[in-house]
């Protein structure tokens, strides 16, 4: 009786790109190139298209914010080890600060929302300092009470607005501003974490993740290293907040939703937690499937929470990772 | 008298529903986000059996709700938790999505508005120390200390629950006598499910059945746990007296809009002061690599 | 080998729940000596560890370096001072390649405001100062064993990846937690000139070992616990003679 297995190995062109030899021609080139060009390239000149389908702008809009949402949790949870499961609590604290600024203290838009932004992540930070000591589990459970907390406090204390939230924040100058900050923004984050994770800083942080004792036998305090990767994330999450409120001119208790824990967590383990860019295809996917399943009403977060179940059981190392695997290597089945 | 009547009441009524999360995650190690969903599905299921099986006898259509809650809970352990355990952060999300689910598709499926509601077990309002309370309450407080000295009297004589002791206590060397660790999980899940569903169908009647309250049990679930110590009885126990009187004495002096804020900022007070609970067991040993 | 106690431990005690994992242990290093710490199993080494660079805090006593007091600092921060400690259960960074397991120590405050190893070494150079302090240590950079993935590293070089994760940190002290463990007779002979060259270098080793043998080729003095209280101090030979040292091993009176 014959065995057969299977076996994988490297494509002959990715052997050929690694090292020197990956400028030696352009269909090298184009090998390495070619997925990247054609997301950047792709992505910027959407806009022109939505001009033929002007309701999915806001769709396309929030779903490059989602991404952001995507990439910080990939981040967190995936390089650092933090699951947080309230990345809610950041969209809010970025949009409320936004709209503050702009509404109580007239601030115009451009300063608005990068000032919400830093002093959002400054805010997210110092109030998540508390659960830097803790394992995993823990840290995840507290996590996920921090946005109902805010939405509580803000309810009881009829603070900000109260239920109401806070209204008349100012829109974008002009559409293509509004569509394209947030593209260009996506974009300089997806490739600059990329790059920052790959830096020396970010073997450190990584580090946490592995080998945390070992990080501290190194004379490095791991407490600020993971409040460092707090402040990158939700300097990611506070600036989608910020966008957010502009976005809809107004500032609510919606911000904390659900929607905008669960999405990118689903986001991250459909399109292969660990990758980055992984995170951002998966939102690609879920935003413009959400909008589809918006006709099914509470229904819809059955299903992602079944798709996000039947991924992380069966499938949980996510399309990009698969994808990947495609790109680079083949399989064939040979002989025992 | 009023509070420490109320406090009482309140803090056994949070016990109660907090014995089902504790149990399976001393036993098990999971987590299971799912508590909430599985404490309103046997609401729900309830209220079903009662108003569309007419004719059927009260105690039995709770019998039948609980075991379906059980099967339900020991079904996702055997289909999909099975298939992810040991990875903490994969086991938090699938659970916490699989509750989310069954709490928005309830929600789709029908279960709005204010209009859900259980039979109690008996009304009519009894007087203690010069304050009248139900009877529903009062059988809610029974029914949590007959619980809990079950409970006990299970984990401590019985085959089955010294084979769930043992394997919360060492994972390795209970199965290394012959204790099966996947059985025992499945097990505790059914258990800790038919205790949500036992909490649900006693304390239900005092309200109406809506989803949010699906999302407050699990608030207050994980609320206990922490205080009281993550696999420590003793600990829920203490902790839900606590957080019980805190809420009865916010309730009473500022407001009741703030009774879930003492929960959560009681957890994080915890987290600063002592992360691994009142009795919590876990933390001094992880340092030891 | 000078006068100067670089390393004081006065009564520490440690127990867990009913466990009484160290009692009233005392002992001094002097600067540049090895010094070893042998015991059976479950005699609280590894606690004793833990509790000097500040992974377990002491019920009791103190520990003090160079005459400051470093009881129940915490661990980031001693090892900024210059104790260093290897892991008797290895878990290098699996995911990069040997040499980049050291970009964590490179990073640190301590081995910056040191401008690297030896001269030269600031940011991009990282690399290169890593790959060095790995050839320095044994492993072969012809070969490409540097740049092989952590995970895929037999365990003497792993264990020596170790130790290079302390040497990185251009440390005073260096606490080794079973470095001989799991290693063959080879691997050992080629692990001692390593040490020897760090004593050579100046820096105080503090060896916890069961492998009495090695132990005795480099140590300058031992200490022996059992159930977690010292039961002898001295020279190897002196406590290897002990009465009490040979009951912990051995369990018999006669021997």
């Amino acid at each position: 009786m014959e065995m057969m297995r299977k076996e994988r190995i490297d494509r002959g062109i990715k052997v050929r790109t690694e090292g020197i030899y990956a400028i030696s021609s352009y269909r090298e080139i184009l090998y390495l190139m070619g997925p990247r060009l054609l997301l950047i390239v792709g992505v910027l000149v959407l806009p022109l298209f939505l001009e033929l389908v002007p309701y999915w702008k806001r769709v396309i809009n929030i779903m490059f914010v989602y991404s952001l949402l995507a990439l910080a949790f990939d981040f967190l949870a995936n390089y650092v080890g933090l699951v947080c499961l309230g990345g809610a609590f950041f969209v809010g604290v970025g949009g409320y600060l936004s709209a503050v600024f702009n509404v109580y203290l007239h601030l115009p838009v451009y300063l608005s929302i990068p000032l919400a932004t830093i002093f959002g992540a400054v805010f997210c930070t110092i109030t998540v300092l508390p659960c830097m000591p803790l394992r995993g589990v823990y840290f995840a459970i507290v996590t996920l009470m921090y946005p109902l907390l805010a939405t509580r406090v803000i309810e009881a204390l009829n603070i900000l607005g109260g239920t109401n939230g806070i209204t008349g924040v100012d829109s974008f100058p002009h559409e293509y501003a509004e569509q394209y900050v947030i593209i260009i923004v996506m974009l300089l984050f997806l490739f600059g974490m990329r790059r920052f994770v790959n830096q020396d800083i970010g073997l450190v942080i990584r580090g946490v993740k592995d080998n945390d004792q070992a990080v501290r036998a190194s004379g490095i305090s791991v407490t600020y290293m993971k409040s460092l990767a707090v402040f990158i994330a939700s300097f990611m999450c506070c600036f989608g907040g910020a966008y957010i409120a502009h976005l809809y001119m107004w500032a609510g208790l919606s911000l904390f939703a659900l929607d905008f824990s669960i999405i990118p967590i689903a986001s991250v383990v459909i399109g292969g937690g660990g990758t980055l860019v992984g995170a951002a295809i998966g939102s690609f996917i879920l935003v413009p499937l959400s909008e589809f399943l918006r006709f099914f009403g509470t229904f819809r977060i059955v299903i992602y929470c079944a798709a996000l179940t039947a991924f992380i059981v069966l499938k949980s190392e996510g399309l990009m990772v698969y994808l990947q695997r495609k790109y680079h290597q083949f399989e064939r089945w040979v002989r025992v | 008298m009023e509070i420490i009547i109320y406090g009482v009441i309140n803090s056994i009524t949070l016990a109660l529903i907090s014995l089902g999360f504790t149990l399976v995650y001393s036993i098990s190690r999971l987590p299971n986000f799912a508590h909430g969903a599985l404490y309103i599905t046997t609401g729900y299921i309830t209220w079903l059996l009662v108003n569309k099986l007419e004719g059927f006898p009260f105690p039995f259509v709770i019998f039948i709700s609980i075991a379906i809650t059980c099967i339900i809970g020991a079904s996702i352990y055997r289909f999909i938790l099975i298939r992810i355990r040991g990875m903490e952060i994969s086991e938090i999300i699938a659970t916490y999505a699989i509750g989310l689910a069954i709490l928005e598709g309830l929600r789709w499926g029908g279960l709005r508005g204010m209009t859900f509601t259980l039979p109690t077990f008996s009304s009519g309002t009894v007087n203690i120390f010069g304050t009248n309370i139900d009877h529903q309450r009062l059988i809610v407080v029974g029914i949590g200390i007959c619980t809990f000295i079950l409970l006990y009297l299970f984990t401590h004589f019985n085959k089955i629950g010294l084979a769930l002791r043992g394997i919360a206590q060492d994972e390795r060397a209970a199965m290394m006598l012959g204790i099966d660790s996947d059985t025992t999980a499945i097990i505790s899940l059914a258990i800790g499910s038919g205790l949500a569903g036992l909490a649900a169908v006693v304390i239900l009647p005092l309200g109406n059945i809506i989803v949010e309250a699906g999302y407050n049990v699990l608030i207050f679930a994980i609320a206990v746990c922490v205080i009281g110590g993550l696999g420590s009885w003793a600990g829920t126990i203490l902790a839900s007296f606590i957080i019980g009187f805190a809420q009865i004495l916010t309730e009473v002096f500022l407001s009741s809009h703030y009774q879930m804020v003492v929960a959560l900022l009681a957890i994080i007070v915890t987290l600063l002061i002592k992360p691994s609970g009142i009795f919590g067991k876990q933390k001094e040993l992880e340092e030891r690599v | 080998m000078n006068d100067d106690i670089i390393i004081s431990v006065k009564e520490i005690s440690k127990s867990f729940g009913g466990l009484k994992a160290l009692m009233d242990v005392s002992f001094d290093v002097h600067a540049g000596e090895i010094y070893g710490i042998i015991g059976p199993n479950g005699s609280g080494k590894t606690t004793l560890i833990n509790c000097i660079t500040g992974f377990i805090k002491p019920n009791a006593g103190h520990v003090s370096f160079k005459g400051h007091n470093i009881t129940n600092m915490p661990p980031h921060k001693i090892a900024h001072m210059g104790i260093t400690r290897t892991f008797q259960i290895m878990r290098p960074y699996y995911s990069l390649p040997a040499y980049k397991n050291l970009i964590v120590p490179l990073w640190s405050p301590r081995a910056r405001k040191a401008g690297g190893w030896r001269g030269g070494g600031k940011h991009g150079d990282r690399d290169t100062v890593a790959v060095d302090i790995l050839e320095e240590i044994g492993f072969e950079r012809d070969s490409r064993v540097p740049y092989k993935l952590a995970s895929s590293l037999p365990t003497g070089y792993q264990k020596r990846l170790e130790l290079a994760r302390c040497i990185a940190l251009r440390p005073e002290v260096i606490f080794c937690d079973e470095v001989f463990s799991g290693l063959s007779m080879s691997e050992i002979a080629s692990m001692l000139p390593l040490i020897e060259k760090l004593k050579m270098d100046g820096i105080t080793l503090i060896m916890v070992e069961h492998r009495l043998r090695e132990l005795f080729r480099v140590a300058d003095r031992v200490m022996a616990l059992n159930f977690g209280e010292k039961i002898a101090e001295g020279n190897y030979s002196e406590v290897i003679e002990d009465k009490r040292v040979k009951e912990a091993y051995l369990g018999s009176e006669e021997v």
